[in-house]
């Protein structure tokens, strides 16, 4: 059997000019919207002293992490076109790592919390 | 996008099951492996991050991104994060460039290919060039600060931001320090009582990497040497996989060139390119965010 990993083959390579033109105009629009949110994002961060009183830093800090995550999906969904891709290639990709990543983050604040309690205790 | 495939492909190039798993290519398909253990590379350096900060004693003080990121190249002023945001938007720029050379790629227009294509690697190459400047800007630092005898601390501030002689040269004056940020403070220094003081002072630290000690570096010029390290290493190791997107980006281009995917039938192999370099500026926005705003 020939190997179809030394064959380069593709599906989905191709569209016509007036699905490009659709493609392009959605390129264009998330283009303006992930700029928008990255110019609010520095504007907030290197400013918010100066408008903002030193306690709503946690505001602002859950505010840079939602946007963080909102310019992911836009970058995953439309310039990695994982969108458009069937939905069992999505959850392929996306399910393994989600339930991976929430226990990476789960375990390290639950040990960070740990040792930061120790050497309060030993201090 | 249709679901068609490009030609009917006979079962031996097919896997044993009679079509690809996914209704994806094999390449495409691994690329995206690869992409999920890449991405949890990166996610264990963030949040070694995160677990370094969260662990810190009670009383140390963790830099703010702001604080520290305030420099632009040619210029002497005061501009917090300005530098970092122009290098995220380039890489996104570039990110978009190379969505658009996808594009074109999946109409058979090689003029499109090729001229987003290259732009795309322009957009890498000044951001890795960036990032040199960023880290060269970091390693020597803004002036630093100079510690007293009592343990206060005064930052040394001049218009050339040198560290070598920094009394001598032009602006020389000193902040009283309060707190970690970066010249907060209002009670200023000047002239000979600022050399004075400079004198008396029991050290000097200024920089990433000054100064050394027997047991190496413990604090900077920004704070704890953890900062410093986790610095590098994100940054460093983001900046590698840029570079080799770059050179993947350069092969590709030359291949398109050549028109070695026009004779094939479909510019896949850029599509994957692509995919990487997507995944490079995925990985900047979690940089950014977690290692410069948070």
């Amino acid at each position: 059997m020939e190997r179809d990993d030394i064959i380069e083959y593709s599906l989905d390579a191709h569209h016509s000019e007036e699905q490009g033109r659709v493609m392009r105009r959605k390129i264009w629009y998330v283009t303006g919207f992930l700029a928008l949110v990255t110019t609010f994002e520095v504007v907030l961060g290197a400013y918010w002293r100066n408008f903002l009183p030193p306690e709503m830093w946690q505001w602002v800090k859950w505010s840079f992490i939602v946007l963080t995550l909102v310019k992911a999906t836009y970058i995953v969904m439309t310039f990695m076109h994982l969108g458009d891709e069937r939905r069992n290639l999505r959850g392929l990709i996306l399910l393994p790592y989600g339930l991976f990543i929430c226990y990476l983050i789960f375990i390290a604040i639950w040990e960070s919390n740990y040792v930061n309690r120790m050497l309060e205790m030993f201090q | 996008m249709s679901g068609e495939a490009t030609k009917t492909l006979s079962n031996d190039v097919l896997w044993g099951g009679g079509r690809s798993p996914f209704s994806v290519s094999y390449g495409k398909m691994m690329m995206w492996f690869f992409l999920v253990s890449d991405a949890l590379t990166f996610s264990a350096l963030l949040v070694g991050y995160g677990f370094a900060r969260h662990s810190l004693p009670p009383g140390a003080e963790w830099p703010m991104g702001e604080s520290v990121f305030r420099a632009l190249p040619f210029t002497h002023g005061d501009f917090p994060l300005m530098y970092v945001a122009f290098m995220t938007a380039v890489l996104i720029f570039s990110s978009v460039t190379m969505v658009l050379a996808v594009e074109a790629g999946h109409r058979m227009h090689k003029k499109g290919v090729i001229m987003w294509l290259f732009l795309t690697v322009i957009g890498g190459a000044i951001f890795v060039g960036s990032q040199v400047w960023e880290w060269g800007h970091f390693i020597h630092g803004s002036g630093g600060y100079i510690t007293m005898n009592d343990g206060e601390k005064y930052w040394v501030h001049n218009e050339t931001h040198d560290t070598e002689d920094p009394t001598n040269a032009p602006g020389f004056h000193l902040i009283k320090a309060e707190g970690s940020r970066y010249l907060a403070g209002h009670e200023e220094v000047e002239g000979a009582e600022a050399k004075a003081l400079f004198t008396e002072a029991v050290s000097y630290t200024h920089g990433a990497l000054a100064p050394w000690s027997s047991e190496g570096i413990l604090e900077n010029e920004y704070g704890p040497a953890q900062y410093a390290n986790f610095f590098f290493f994100i940054t460093g190791f983001h900046g590698f996989h840029v570079f080799s997107g770059v050179i993947i980006n350069i092969i590709i281009l030359i291949m398109v060139i050549k028109g070695v995917f026009h004779r094939r039938g479909h510019y896949e192999m850029v599509e994957k390119a692509g995919l990487y370099w997507h995944f490079v500026d995925l990985v900047w926005v979690f940089v950014f965010t977690f290692f410069y705003l948070v």
